[in-house]
């Protein structure tokens, strides 16, 4: 035989190879499709995620204690689970939140050749050409913490922005015995869930018909302008009763202008907020609760899903479900979100407990 | 019988060094060009080095994405400061053009017209700088911090707090694609900042207005008196950075897709860095065009190997800040070494008498 | 050194002081014309909404002005010389966050001792500015720019993701700012007395003197036999010390810190100083109209969040302002020169 008719010969060989290889692959495949206890459901997922995948977590800039604390290792955040699923993981991004300094951060990012890219983003559109075409190559795409919803596969939301916002308002409304006129310090006009949320709390209000807000005022997550616009908030509304403030700049902010005999127990302050920062208010009475959740656990979830994006075991669409490891299984829901679970609230019973 | 006079022989003492020689026949700016384009090359290498990614046709489109604009706005600010001045309103006037972009198609201004009316905008900007600096005789210092609050101001209250980002894909494409025929490796602004820097650098190095901007920037009065028109010229250069700037700011809200206040706070630090980077002084009177692009190289071509190595992105401002005081200890190096020179010698030397300096002079009285 | 610093003026002739009351007379009325349009200001402001004139909020409109006025003394002393200061706001950033961070380091630490940290913060790199201007011959704007971005960067890498918390700060640090005496805060008392003193060591000692020379005409102050090297360096000198003092007011006054403390100050510093008379060019302005502008530019942004105009109006307003000092300067200093050259005509001189 010549050379043509010997490769002529391998072929149905090499065809039968591969046909057994599919068919053990898809039987193992449906063993684990069938329905799961809580075991099987964790060691199929686990089997089957890529290792040693490239994946970039962005937060909306560096320097952001939140995000320090979502992200690192010591905390248990992205970059702990990325290690414990044998990934390359690290943490990007500019030093202003704003998307100028953070697009030229995920282009490099794309170039440096990730496999996945795990954002939270400072604008709901203008990042959206860059992580469309990083889509296009194949490069998984998830965001947590701040939405862009119409160019990624999965959002991971801390709560739903629903429970974000009636929680805020219930909050305050607790202390306020549902009577008073409130207002909102927010962070900056286009962040995108400082805006979901406040829809939100507008909606809960509705519940409460004493209560009315008066006012939406923005800060710019900066410490000056927050200070000022709270100030301002202070003079203007004089029969003002309580303030919500959705962002951890505002509020701590906030608590200091009011950290004095004239405010404390007058006027009630709640909002989103880090245990540590509000220690000392919760401890002299200028704040009496506060919700947040665990910035952590978002940033270790948002690790697991993109891991199993990039490995090909979730498309992102609703329905689907995945384990991420110590926080347990997730299903996927509507407009291809998970949620964390519900807000975590903070009073001086249990904030000691916390160290970030 | 007295020696005749030897005109070949040298004077006593040391003659001029090969250095000086070099310097006496090499233009000063020439050489800084010289050095900077080095410094590139060398960032070239040190990029491709530490990544593999560097010099791919992808990286070089998102290093032209990223600083298009700022590119751009460098060069009428290269003309301004050698004319002398300055013009820190340039990022302002990118923020204003970019809300009024967006405020203007938000309630459905047909494009052509909204680029008419940037236009015009721009130019009334620059006007307004021009105007204060050469007519009231104001600092163009303090004019363009009062224009730079003002404009941002204004962009402000165009906007507010919204955003408009539903912009036609036509034209946000252009922060998605490259020019066709280019290998994806360059962009439609550094296309244009290409364009645009040959035809400054014709206006600054080959034409009439040219040497009039180096005539005014190294001594406004001489100029003046040598029938220059000074005041016209500098308004004509603020209007034209006023424009520049603008049609800048149209291009950044297409690259981000989003109008926004605050686009472009800030970047009227890194445009006046790159300038003097580029080796251009910022008493006037003295740079180059090619010394700018260059500028804009070394300045975006460091910070775009820093990101794609594991380079903590923290402390890219402390490689901006360095680079910008190394480039300006540059310039003065030569002056360092001379006064070092000065200062080392008068340590060593001998005591000298009459004698000594008679001798050396070879009898010659 | 001491000695030619604390040295003061020789007797003036009867042309001199002639010439020097007109000058006088003119700032006075510049700085009185700031006074004018602040009262203006509060008082249209205060017909529309009340509470504007509170306690309260006076309080809290001195209190913020504080700051800017203590850093609006430094950088006149710099910009009268013919310099700049740009890297002020990083300056005050990195002393806010450093200085707070002793708190919670070593407990227990006297508050005093603190103040001290921040004072030497900033002396260390108003020295390093300095340096650079004087020795180096390096053009303050550029040496200031690029101390604006490495101090910046450097604070950043410290703080990294961190943040100082309020829980960490002594109540009698946070109180601070909060202390009154007669419903005015002790703090804007002691500024006051800062600024009086800046002012009167500028005007009466001859090297605060000089250092106006230097800026109205460099070339003969250096004939003059002035030391430029020397005062320049002390007037960055003092003017990063007195950015890092008040750095650790900012953490006093804000409680939590982190590494964007006093992003952009410099701009509104600038503008402050630019406002209150104080020529960009040197040569010319009182610490007393600077101090002034930063009221007023804290009393324009108070009065538009206490009106409830969006506050998007303030930047344009600013910007304003600050065009029409500069013009109104420009005719002030125009006028006053022709007069006094006819007067030195007149005397012969």
């Amino acid at each position: 035989m010549n050379l043509r008719q010997r490769a002529w010969l391998t072929l149905p060989l090499v065809a039968s190879v591969l046909l057994a290889a599919c068919s053990s692959s898809s039987s193992s495949s449906s063993s684990s499709s069938s329905p799961p206890s809580s075991s099987s459901a964790s060691s199929s997922s686990s089997g089957g995620l890529k290792t040693g995948l490239k994946v970039f977590v962005i937060p909306k800039n560096l320097g952001n204690s939140y995000f320090t604390t979502a992200d690192s290792v010591n905390s248990g955040g992205a970059l702990a689970a990325l290690q414990a699923l044998g990934e390359t993981g690290a943490e990007t991004s500019g030093t202003a939140d704003t998307p100028a300094s953070q697009l030229p951060v995920i282009q490099a990012d794309i170039s440096k050749g990730a496999n996945a890219l795990v954002i939270s983003a400072t604008d709901p559109t203008a990042l959206c050409p860059t992580l469309e075409s990083a889509m296009k190559k194949g490069i998984a795409v998830v965001t947590y913490d701040s939405d862009a919803p119409t160019c990624r596969s999965l959002f991971i939301n801390q709560a739903s922005s629903q429970a974000i916002g009636a929680i805020e308002v219930d909050l305050l409304a607790k202390q306020l015995h549902d009577t008073g006129e409130i207002a909102i310090v927010s962070a900056s006009a286009d962040d995108t869930n400082q805006n979901a949320w406040i829809g939100y709390m507008k909606q809960e209000l509705a519940k409460y018909p004493n209560m009315k807000l008066v006012s939406t005022v923005y800060g710019n997550d900066d410490t000056a302008t927050s200070t000022q616009v709270t100030q301002g908030l202070l003079e203007q509304f004089p029969n003002l009763k309580g303030i919500i403030s959705p962002t951890t700049v505002g509020i701590a902010a906030a608590a200091a202008v009011l950290d004095t005999p004239k405010y404390r127990g007058k006027i009630a302050l709640t909002g989103l907020a880090t245990p540590d920062e509000m220690k000392k208010y919760v401890a002299d009475g200028t704040v009496v609760s506060f919700a947040l959740w665990d910035p952590a656990n978002l940033g270790y979830l948002a690790a697991y899903a993109a891991v199993e994006l990039a490995s090909g075991k979730i498309t992102g669409a609703s329905g689907q479900t995945f384990t991420a490891g110590k926080l347990g299984s997730f299903t996927i829901g509507a407009d291809n979100t998970v949620l964390l679970g519900p807000p975590y609230v903070f009073n001086s019973s249990n904030i000691n407990n916390f160290n970030f | 019988m007295a020696p005749d006079v030897d005109l070949a022989a040298r004077p006593p003492g040391p003659g001029p060094s090969g250095l000086e020689l070099v310097r006496a026949r090499v233009p000063w700016a020439f050489r800084w060009e010289a050095g900077l384009a080095l410094i590139v090359v060398i960032i070239g290498i040190i990029g491709t080095v530490s990544s593999p990614d560097f010099l791919t046709s992808s990286n070089l489109f998102n290093l032209g994405l990223s600083n298009g604009e700022i590119a751009i706005m460098a060069l009428p600010m290269t003309l301004i400061i050698i004319s002398g001045e300055i013009d820190l309103s340039v990022s302002s006037t990118l923020g204003m053009a970019s809300c009024l972009l967006g405020f203007l198609w938000a309630r459905h201004w047909p494009m052509i017209a909204i680029f008419v009316v940037i236009a015009v905008v721009g130019l009334a900007a620059g006007a307004l700088n021009g105007l204060l600096v050469t007519r009231l005789g104001l600092p163009s210092l303090a004019v363009t911090i009062g224009t730079l609050t003002l404009y941002a101001g204004i962009a402000l209250i165009l906007l507010g707090p919204n955003t408009v980002s539903n912009f036609p894909s036509a034209y946000t494409n252009l922060g998605v694609n490259a020019v066709p025929g280019t290998g994806g490796a360059i962009t439609y602004s550094t296309l244009i900042f290409a364009a645009l820097a040959v035809i400054f650098g014709v206006v600054l190095h080959a034409t009439p207005v040219g040497r009039s901007i180096f005539a005014m920037g190294a001594s406004p009065e001489a100029a003046l008196f040598a029938g220059i028109r000074v005041k016209r010229i500098k308004t004509v250069l603020f209007m034209v950075s006023g424009l520049v700037c603008a049609f800048a700011g149209v291009l950044y809200t297409f690259r981000l897709s989003t109008s926004v206040s605050d686009n472009g706070v800030g970047l009227e630090l890194d445009v006046v860095a790159i300038v003097l980077v580029g080796g251009i002084s910022i008493f006037g009177g003295q740079g180059s065009v090619p010394g700018v692009v260059l500028g804009v190289l070394a300045f975006a071509g460091i910070q775009n190997a820093l990101l794609l190595t594991n380079f903590n992105q923290e402390a890219s401002g402390v490689v901006a800040g360095g680079l910008l005081l190394l480039s300006v200890f540059g310039r003065n190096a030569a002056s360092y070494a001379s006064r070092l020179r000065a200062w080392v010698p008068a340590l060593r030397r001998p005591t000298e008498g009459p004698a000594d300096g008679q001798a050396a002079a070879g009898g010659q009285p | 050194m001491t000695a030619t610093l604390l040295r003061r003026e020789p007797p003036e002739t009867p042309a001199e002081t002639s010439s020097r009351r007109l000058t006088e007379r003119v700032f006075r009325i510049r700085e009185s014309g700031i006074v004018v349009v602040l009262a203006l200001f509060v008082a249209v402001t205060t017909g529309v909404q009340h509470r504007f004139l509170s306690d309260s909020n006076i309080q809290f409109v001195l209190v913020n002005t504080t700051i800017y006025a203590l850093l609006a003394l430094g950088e006149t002393m710099v910009v009268v010389s013919r310099n700049v200061d740009l890297s002020v706001g990083s300056v005050l950033g990195m002393s806010a966050y450093l200085s707070a961070n002793l708190f919670g380091e070593h407990h227990g630490i006297p508050i005093p001792v603190v103040f001290l940290a921040g004072l030497g913060i900033g002396l260390g790199w108003g020295l390093v500015n300095g340096l650079v201007v004087a020795a180096g011959r390096v053009p303050s704007l550029v040496v200031t720019l690029a101390s604006l971005y490495i101090i910046r960067g450097v604070d950043i890498l410290i703080v990294g993701g961190g943040m100082v918390t309020a829980n960490t700060l002594p109540g009698s640090f946070t109180g601070i700012p909060k202390a009154t005496v007669v419903g005015i805060p002790d703090l804007a008392i002691v500024v006051a007395v800062v600024i009086a003193a800046g002012a009167y060591y500028l005007r009466t000692y001859r090297s605060g003197r000089e250092l106006y020379a230097i800026g109205s005409n460099p070339e003969a102050a250096r004939l003059a036999g002035i030391p430029i090297g020397k005062r320049v360096l002390f007037a960055f000198a003092v003017s990063g010390a007195i950015a890092g003092v008040a750095g650790v007011l900012w953490a006093a006054q804000y409680g939590t810190v982190d590494s964007t403390a006093g992003t952009s100050y410099e701009l509104t510093v600038i503008t402050a100083v630019v406002v209150g008379g104080v020529a960009i060019f040197g040569g010319s302005g009182s610490v007393v109209g600077a101090a002034l502008g930063a009221l007023l530019l804290s009393t324009i942004n108070s009065a538009l969040y206490v009106l409830g105009i969006s506050d998007f109006w303030d930047q344009a307003i600013f910007g304003f302002l600050l065009l029409l000092a500069i013009t109104i300067d420009r005719i002030i200093s125009v006028r006053l020169t022709a007069a006094l050259r006819l007067r030195s005509t007149h005397r012969g001189t």
